[in-house]
């Protein structure tokens, strides 16, 4: 018999680099709450970090004072994560989340890359000086003994 | 995370523990860059058999040690790559840019057919 989880988690936290470590690892306790694919559940860790982060590096420039808001809705086999912060927004969303496109020579630029990549499908909402919004949002596959086998 | 740094033959060798994100890649990239000039190696060997998860931030000072270490004519040769590491190698690329090994032996093998050749 399928498990049917429907749950939602709020978490608010200052932008700070250790927090990424909290973000990721709330989100994973949420969806082993489901039968999971290590390989999804991995996936869905570096989603989380690479919004989180960019949150803290780019919308808040590394400054600890800003709130990053998570929500985690888990709606039956499906994750919609909105990732959220105050900071200065994205002027230009399409450069922004062009492979190997950084601000940084000390960053690859793949953080959206990496969100495309491992997420079903990634909505970015933004406004310069009011802050941006990330929904990430994934299938997590149902057919556990399947998955786990291939 | 944690950092187990050693040198010999002209090689600092790094053993990387744990979680390898936004908190730990400044303190891999200062110890690094210290040992560095500090051992005056030429190349690096990377350890990443102990890492638990890496995202693009440890990626990324991964990759700047790879530029400063090949400016200064030298090797890069990472081993013990899991499978989640190896996809995040992958789809960023970087696999076909560094040399990856299974082994240490093979690291170190890598390292010497390099040396030969410069020789």
């Amino acid at each position: 018999m399928e498990k049917i989880i429907n749950n939602k988690i709020k978490l608010e936290f200052m932008s700070l680099a250790e927090n990424v470590a909290l973000a990721r690892i709330t989100v994973a306790a949420l969806v082993s709450q489901l039968e999971i694919t290590l390989n999804d559940l991995e996936e869905i860790k570096v989603a989380v970090s690479e919004a989180v982060s960019n949150a803290i590096i780019h919308g808040y420039q590394n400054g600890p004072e800003g709130i990053v808001t998570l929500t985690a809705l888990l709606k039956g086999q499906t994750l919609i994560l909105e990732i959220e912060d105050q900071g200065v927004g994205i002027p230009d969303i399409k450069k922004a989340m062009e492979p190997a496109y950084s601000t940084d020579p000390e960053r690859t630029g793949l953080g959206f890359v990496f969100m495309q990549s491992f997420m079903d499908e990634v909505k970015v909402i933004s406004q310069v000086n009011s802050g941006t919004k990330v929904v990430l949002t994934k299938q997590i596959s149902a057919d556990f003994k399947n998955t786990a086998v291939s | 995370m944690s950092l187990i740094l050693n040198s010999k033959k002209n090689t600092l060798i790094v053993r990387v523990n744990g979680d390898f994100d936004l908190v730990s890649a400044n303190e891999f990239r200062d110890k690094i860059d210290k040992s560095l000039e500090e051992t005056r190696s030429q190349n690096l060997m990377l350890d990443l058999s102990k890492i638990t998860f890496i995202d693009s931030s440890g990626l990324g000072v991964i990759l700047g040690r790879y530029r400063r270490v090949k400016g200064n004519q030298g090797q890069v040769v990472i081993y013990g790559t899991k499978p989640a590491v190896e996809k995040i190698f992958a789809v960023s690329g970087i696999s076909s840019l560094m040399t990856l090994c299974e082994t240490e032996k093979e690291a170190w093998e890598f390292l010497d057919s390099k040396s030969f050749k410069g020789a």
